[in-house]
């Protein structure tokens, strides 16, 4: 049978077993497993058949915790089951996993594995997750690279079936979840071959059915818990059998063998590494190379690590062993170990006490961590380990990757060592995320991996940006089959698509000599070479590269391909690179555009056509001249950043954050706000230019604008004298000012997006030119050095007094600082301006929750974080504890704020009966009113007053009442997240905090999907949207959060769209900060994952609102008490049908081109439900009051 | 009463076709179309540029953010088949002709040559009986001639004759230097038929929001003496079949078109108006008035008041002109 060779990642590798091997799966979207439950999604889908010829049913749950649930259910039932988690995902299985193992129930948990969150989230991979699993009696089985995903999937559950025991199979996350690797599909007939009916069916016939009712799950007591409970150990101590018998079975059937624990390297090998995972990869690598050169290394790859088989474990090793390194990809603080170096060590001596040990001696056993979240794992990482068990005295509980400069535990190594084969390609692209880089590399790897004989590896970094992000993509192409699970280090081919990276990035760092180097460049092949920095002109002389360039956008713009140069670049590589003859690649180029776009339609084959045609005349090599270009800035942030700034991180924005000793990381997770004004993007083409002379001073702009680049102040007119030229202002409006006070609005044009909602928003007409706004877009570059200046002299200008302004008007409120800016949000981002505006109102006395997902990234991301602070220093504290918690965690803050408040109290109050504080101040404190901000500002003044005095008072209460007595004054608790967390996976939880009766505000920033992992359907998810695991469009209508709300009757609840009314918005967060106990707001925001022309989001926003989609109001409990009825309705009745929203927004349209019949139902359907939605809150909102009782 | 007339080559029952509008877009409205009296459907128009831009939208949609975030990779499903405008059209047509016995004349909207061929030819295929080119062109380059204007309508005319055997119209706007001579060019090249006239879409000024404003009107019986002074110029001086399809509200409206020479008499806004079943109404009428008037046929109505046949032909042109700016004193 002629092997089917694909380049797929790790992800589709497990999902392809999985669905091919299940009836049921039960899934909750996770990075960085989402992909796999995708996959199984898209294919049940199109109707894809499991080998008994039927769809799995593929279904996802509110969280993790559910989806386990399900499975349990399923697997009880009788179906075969499976689902795909990681990190946090897993840990909320952990209580069923316990159960399902208990039970002995068959079934293969898919497992990415990735970091487990402690002092930081981290979405990269190490064994943590799983680590944190191993007591719940579950079998772990590792995969170390993608053909191994692949092929361990279906050993584990063939084994299974037959073990009763469940397994978790495991793969690093990211690093071979998403490394494209050209691999062996397996074919149905292998899959068909290794499950057993009869298994299937006995697994069938313990499911519970009331036609041989059963009771499973009871409650057991002293007398028979602990007799039942070693009632399985039989099943456990078969395992390791039973597995390797599968995998000998399954190497007959592929002829790629496998064992539980496999040996390479040098078969008399003294020095032996024992690791698992894709670091087991490298780590072969290096050991057969060195073995090669005559040292006596070996690696042992761990494959089944539960149940652990001493047995053999011990006959894997060399018998010549002397010394044995365990690699862990985990820590567990305080413990004598991690847990592979502790098996390790118990295995050999036990093995050793009971005279079994078939060494000469034993061995000599350290143990050290590497890897953690993805921390590269190079073969000098490895050399340095078999070097560390030379030495007499060898390093135990090591760390290898870092520098451990506090603890000392790192081991040195040489970056530069290499082990792989010099005749492998590997070519390194620098791209955009919007440039389509990435896309067009993956391109690549499937032309080359499944049209030529060549093995085939790609692997994707990304920045911790939504916006403006660099993706770097590491390709490599060779006769011999790659192990090398890093990145490439030394590239005979680097490509660079976006000159600006020339400026901020060492591109060439990693060239090797002779390399080539294609660069696109928005210059002729005459004038390219003066334009490079002098850095880039050195080393292009030095290294003797071969440099070509390209004017990849001229090419995009003249073959209609606007800003995507992907297929350009695709193009040149192929021609430059030579992995394939010239010609054959341009078809094959060509072919893959068909099967790419084929679908989209001719229009965009043409144009990538086009493309490819016109990009070959356009490339030209460019012979190196002296080096006589500017030269790049020292360093990456301004002098006049903190030190902590200068020294960290702008190590860590230069793309150097590696080399960071462990000295200078905070200890406890804890980092200074404020730290996104330093990182100066520079990503916009064009920014926003503010028009003095036509502007109205509306401030909608500054409202709108999703990074905080927009500002305006009100000042002296004197203070100008000293402005730049070209800073401008011009008389403020409102009779509220006085005469000699002035209006600038200032953009910070080095951190803007250029999203142009800003324009968009502006309701200013020029009456000469109606296309003209008062903020108009223009392009950066030239504006770039006289707006730095600009804005530096504005923030210089003194905020305007809080005081002065009405913070419930649009206009008031935005002259107010903003404590949120410079975010890493998508350009266009729907639910900043939410954040912001209340960082605006609230910023300097705000704590607040924050649950993962889009806002916890943009808001919490590394390097820089948009969180910042006042001239008095003070802004919002800010956490992110987990997803499905974020509603209790924000309880806890108001908890500690309501008990420190009332002590601090007990404290005044003795304190004053003592006579030992000022009794009236006491007395002021105690009374004080505090509902807006004048009061706070006065009792903060008190506060102040009364801790000055504490100070000189001898008395223990008086120090305990100065520990608290910040929390005299008002703090206000947020709890903001998406409508994953408050709709689905935290709904639970909300729903107790918003039935607590607590002061808590709770920001619902409601895209209606999942928008950080991807466009997942969420509760909030209307009808008739298309999105992942509701491809057909979803068939049943969003939650009403707000409804569900109100219903307890104690609950300030308010919708808003700003897009659709500004004023009420503000309204709405005033409202809900001043209303004494649990208020929620729901904000519509746009997003992304709409797919929509995001400048027009505001746009979208007022169409929801008038098409009844989205009706905005206010309920507040306090008109009940007043007699009033609390629900104010602030939209019109619908003037217009929700079609004319929905379909400006590709995630209703796209249905009517896969499924016209189905959208046209579902659009029917929408249509009346917006129609009703309306109708019942106008309703409501128009019934009497209830008379008092 | 023979109401029966000859337009592309069929032989229709009668002259009231309904022309390219919405109605079309719905089998069942098609049906009643045909049971109320119609003698042949022109379809709604296939847009060049609907196709266009949708491919391009949908594209860029789909790929806009993707690959540019480690945990959002892509934000849709992507589904393996799309349904594209073009194929959707082409179902369409299949339907058509499987619900209805009239001919199903399909209609293709656009400026450029290139695709249309392809669409034309796929029409065809599905099994139009007929097709219709609407050529909607308008000409805001300042160094864009007249002349390569009317060529670019006789290109796509010969392009599009060379790839399909079924009768092709033209629908034309009223806007040339010459129309007959170009209306001859036409001819000349091969078109079946010339529907006369195209009305152009025109944009309003929204006073407030000082934006453009699109807006579709209907049109009014009014608007017919515009075709009717072509129609009796061409048939007249041509050999080829005349559709008049602005202004047909009334059988009134319908007789004039036709005794200045016009074929078919094509409806849309009064169908769009008063819906599929006023078209036995204006039938019914059309039969009164020519029993009324001792008519025996459609055919012999037909064009007996063209620009040849009737007593003052300057009436129909300058004279009039001056004849009625003269009234107005």
């Amino acid at each position: 049978m002629p092997k089917n060779m694909v380049t797929i990642d790790g992800n589709e590798a497990a999902a392809h077993v999985a669905h091919k091997t299940n009836e049921v799966c039960a899934i909750y979207p996770i990075t960085p497993s989402s992909n796999m439950g995708e996959w199984a999604d898209a294919w049940s889908a199109v109707g894809k058949k499991n080998i008994w010829g039927t769809v799995p049913d593929v279904v996802e749950l509110q969280s993790e915790g559910g989806a386990s649930g399900a499975v349990h259910g399923a697997l009880q039932t009788g179906a075969l089951t499976t689902t795909f988690t990681a990190s946090q995902g897993l840990l909320l299985m952990i209580p069923n996993m316990f159960k399902i193992a208990g039970e002995l129930t068959s079934t293969v948990f898919h497992v990415s594995a990735r970091s487990v969150a402690t002092h930081a989230l981290s979405i990269f991979g190490d064994h943590s997750d799983v680590m944190a699993t191993r007591g719940t009696g579950f079998a772990l089985l590792a995969a170390n690279s993608v053909q191994e995903v692949m092929d361990s999937a279906l050993i584990a559950q063939a084994a299974t079936l037959e073990a009763r025991v469940p397994f978790v199979h495991f793969f690093d996350g990211f690093r071979t979840s998403h490394e494209v690797m050209k691999i062996e599909q397996l074919d149905d007939s292998v899959i068909r071959e290794m499950m057993d009916d009869e298994l299937v069916f006995a697994h069938r016939q313990r499911g519970l059915n009331p036609n041989r009712p059963v009771l499973r799950g009871t409650a057991q007591n002293p007398d028979v818990f602990f007799q039942s409970r070693e009632t399985i150990n039989a099943f456990y101590d078969k395992t390791p059998e039973i597995v390797q018998r599968m995998m000998d079975k399954f190497a007959k059937l592929t002829g790629r063998a496998y064992h539980l624990f496999d040996y390479v390297g040098a078969p008399d090998a003294e020095r032996v590494v024992i690791i698992m995972g894709s670091g087991a990869e490298a780590a072969q690598e290096t050991a057969e190379y060195l073995a090669n050169a005559g040292e006596k290394v070996g690696v042992l790859k761990v494959r089944l690590y539960r149940p652990f088989s001493m047995d053999h474990f011990i006959k894997a090793l060399p018998k010549t062993v002397k010394s044995i390194a365990v690699l862990d990809r985990t820590k567990e603080a305080g413990g004598p170990g991690e847990p592979l170096y502790l098996d390790v060590v118990s295995a050999l001596m036990e093995s050793f006490a009971s005279g079994d040990l078939p060494f000469e001696k034993m061995p000599k056993i350290i143990g050290g961590r590497y890897g953690l979240s993805s921390k590269e794992f190079t073969p000098g990482m490895v050399k340095s380990v078999f070097d560390e068990l030379t030495k007499e005295k060898s390093k135990n509980h090591f760390t290898v990757g870092i520098q451990d400069d506090v603890g000392h535990t790192s081991l040195d190594y040489d970056p530069d060592f290499s082990a792989h084969e010099e005749d492998v390609f590997r070519g390194m692209f620098y791209g955009l995320g919007a440039d389509g880089t990435v896309g067009a590399n993956k391109n690549s790897i499937k032309i080359i991996g499944e049209e030529t004989e060549f093995n085939a590896q790609g692997y994707f970094v990304y920045d911790s940006k939504k916006s403006g992000s660099m993706t770097v993509s590491h390709l490599r192409f060779g006769k011999d089959p790659i192990h090398s699970t890093y990145l490439i280090n030394k590239a005979n081919f680097l490509a660079c698509h976006q000159f600006v990276f020339l400026e901020t990035q060492d591109i060439l760092e990693r060239a090797a000599e002779g390399a080539t180097f294609l660069l696109n460049a928005p210059y002729g092949p005459d004038e390219v070479w003066n334009k490079l920095p002098k850095e880039i002109q050195e080393t292009i002389i030095e290294k003797k590269l071969n440099f070509y360039t390209i004017d990849a956008l001229k090419v995009a713009k003249e073959t209609g391909m606007g800003v995507r140069i992907n297929t350009i670049m695709q193009t040149c590589f192929f021609a430059l690179s030579g992995v394939l003859e010239r010609d054959e690649a341009i078809a094959k180029i060509k072919s893959a555009i068909k099967k790419t776009y084929g679908s989209k339609g001719d229009e965009i084959v043409k144009k990538n056509f086009e493309a490819v045609d016109h990009s070959l005349a356009n490339l030209h090599k460019i012979e190196p001249k002296a080096a006589n270009g500017a030269s790049r800035k020292a360093s990456v942030v301004s002098d006049k950043a903190p030190a902590f700034v200068k020294d960290v991180t702008a190590t860590m924005i230069a793309g150097k954050g590696d080399s960071l000793p462990v000295s200078k990381m905070p200890i406890d997770g804890t980092w200074p706000t404020g730290t996104t004004q330093w990182e100066k993007r520079n990503i916009a083409a064009e920014v926003p230019v503010w028009d003095s002379d036509i502007c109205i001073q509306c401030n909608k702009c500054i409202l709108a604008c999703p990074h905080a680049v927009i500002r305006a102040k009100v000042y002296d007119e004197e203070l100008t004298k000293d402005a730049p030229d070209t800073f401008k202002w011009t008389k403020v409006r409102g009779r509220e000012w006085q005469d000699n006070e002035v209006y600038s609005l200032q953009v910070a044009v080095e951190d803007c997006t250029g999203c142009e909602i800003c324009v968009d928003v502006c309701p200013v007409k020029d009456k000469t030119n109606v296309s003209r706004k008062a903020i108009n877009m223009e392009p950066q570059i030239p504006l770039r050095e006289t707006e730095r200046a600009n804005w530096d002299f504005f923030m210089e200008l003194p905020e305007v007094d809080r005081s002065r302004l009405k913070h419930d008007t649009v206009k008031g409120s935005q002259l107010l600082q903003s404590l949120f800016e410079f975010s890493g949000a998508c350009a266009g981002c729907g639910e900043t301006p939410y954040v912001k505006l209340a960082s605006q109102l609230f910023g300097d006395r705000m704590v607040i929750a924050n649950a993962t997902g889009c806002s916890s990234i943009y808001g919490g991301n590394l390097p820089t974080t948009p969180w910042t602070k006042n001239q008095d220093g003070r802004g919002p504290a800010w956490s992110n504890s987990l997803f499905e918690d974020n509603a209790e965690f924000g309880m806890g803050f108001r908890l500690t704020i309501d008990k420190q408040r009332a002590y601090g109290l007990e404290l005044l109050q003795a304190l004053q009966a003592d006579g030992k504080v000022d009794a009236q101040l006491a007395e002021a404190i105690m009374n004080a009113e505090q509902s807006d901000e004048p009061g706070i500002h006065e009792q903060r003044e008190r506060v102040a007053q009364l801790e000055k005095a504490l100070k000189k008072v001898d008395d223990q209460r008086a120090k305990q009442l100065l520990s608290i007595s910040e929390n005299l004054v008002k703090k206000s608790v947020w709890i903001m997240g998406g409508d994953g967390w408050a709709y689905d996976i935290g709904y639970g939880g909300l729903d107790h905090v918003l039935a607590s009766g607590r002061d808590v505000n709770v920001l619902v920033l409601d895209t209606e999907v999942y928008s950080n992992t991807g466009g997942q359907a969420s509760k909030a998810t209307p009808l008739g949207a298309v999105a992942k695991f509701a491809a057909a469009g979803k068939p049943v209508n969003k939650k009403d959060l707000g409804m569900m709300a109100m219903s307890y009757g104690n609950v300030y609840v308010a919708q808003v769209a700003m897009g659709a009314n500004d004023a009420q918005t503000v309204r709405a967060f005033m409202e809900a900060e001043a209303y004494p106990g649990p208020s929620i707001i729901i904000a519509y925001s746009h997003c992304i994952a709409h797919g929509i022309n995001m400048a027009k989001g505001m746009q979208q926003q007022k169409l929801a609102a008038e098409t009844g989609h989205w009706p905005l109001y206010r309920y507040n409990p306090q008109l009940a008490a007043e007699g009033q009825n609390p629900l104010k309705l602030d939209s019109k009745p619908p003037t217009r049908h929700f079609s004319e929203y929905a379909y400006n927004e590709t995630r209703y349209k796209m249905l009517t081109k896969s499924m016209p019949e189905r959208a046209k139902m579902l659009m029917e359907q929408a249509e009346k439900i917006a129609k009703n939605r309306y109708d019942h809150y106008s309703k409501l909102a128009n019934l009497s009051p209830e008379p008092e009782a | 009463m023979r109401l029966n007339t000859k337009y592309m080559g069929f032989d229709l029952k009668n002259p009231l076709v309904p022309s390219a509008s919405p109605m079309s877009r719905e089998v069942d409205t098609v049906k009643q179309l045909e049971d109320a009296g119609a003698p042949a459907i022109v379809m709604y128009s296939l847009f060049e540029e609907q196709i266009h831009h949708e491919a391009n939208e949908l594209d860029h949609f789909l790929s806009y953010g993707t690959d540019s975030f480690a945990e959002a990779l892509s934000y849709f499903p992507e589904p393996e088949e799309f349904t594209r405008g073009p194929d959707e059209y082409l179902e369409h047509i299949r339907k058509l002709k499987a619900a209805v016995d009239i001919p199903v004349i399909a209609s293709l909207n656009g400026i450029s040559i290139g695709g249309w061929i392809d669409h034309a030819r796929k029409m065809e295929e599905a099994g139009a009986d007929g097709l219709e080119l609407n050529v909607y062109l308008l000409p805001s380059d300042l160094e864009r001639t007249s002349e390569s204007i009317e060529k670019r309508y006789v290109d796509i005319l010969t392009a599009v004759k060379g790839k399909v055997k079924i009768p092709v119209s033209m629908k034309l706007s009223p806007y040339f230097s010459s129309l007959p001579a170009f209306a001859k060019r036409l001819v000349d090249n091969g078109v079946d038929a010339l529907a006369l006239f195209n009305r152009f879409y025109q944009p309003d000024i929204d006073l407030e929001s000082l934006e453009i404003e699109p807006s579709v009107n209907l049109s009014s019986s009014d608007e017919l003496r515009l075709p009717l002074r072509w129609i009796a110029v061409l048939s007249a001086e041509l050999n080829v079949d005349l559709g008049a399809t602005t202004g047909v509200h009334t059988a009134e409206d319908a007789i004039k078109l036709l005794l200045a020479g016009a074929d078919t008499t094509m409806m849309c806004s009064a169908l769009l108006k008063n819906g599929p079943g006023h078209i036995t109404q204006v039938l019914n009428d059309m039969i009164a008035w020519l029993d009324e008037h001792e008519y025996e046929s459609v055919e012999q109505l037909k064009g007996s008041m063209n620009y040849r046949n009737i007593a003052d032909p300057e009436a129909l042109m300058r004279a009039n002109y001056m004849k009625i700016l003269n009234a107005y004193k």
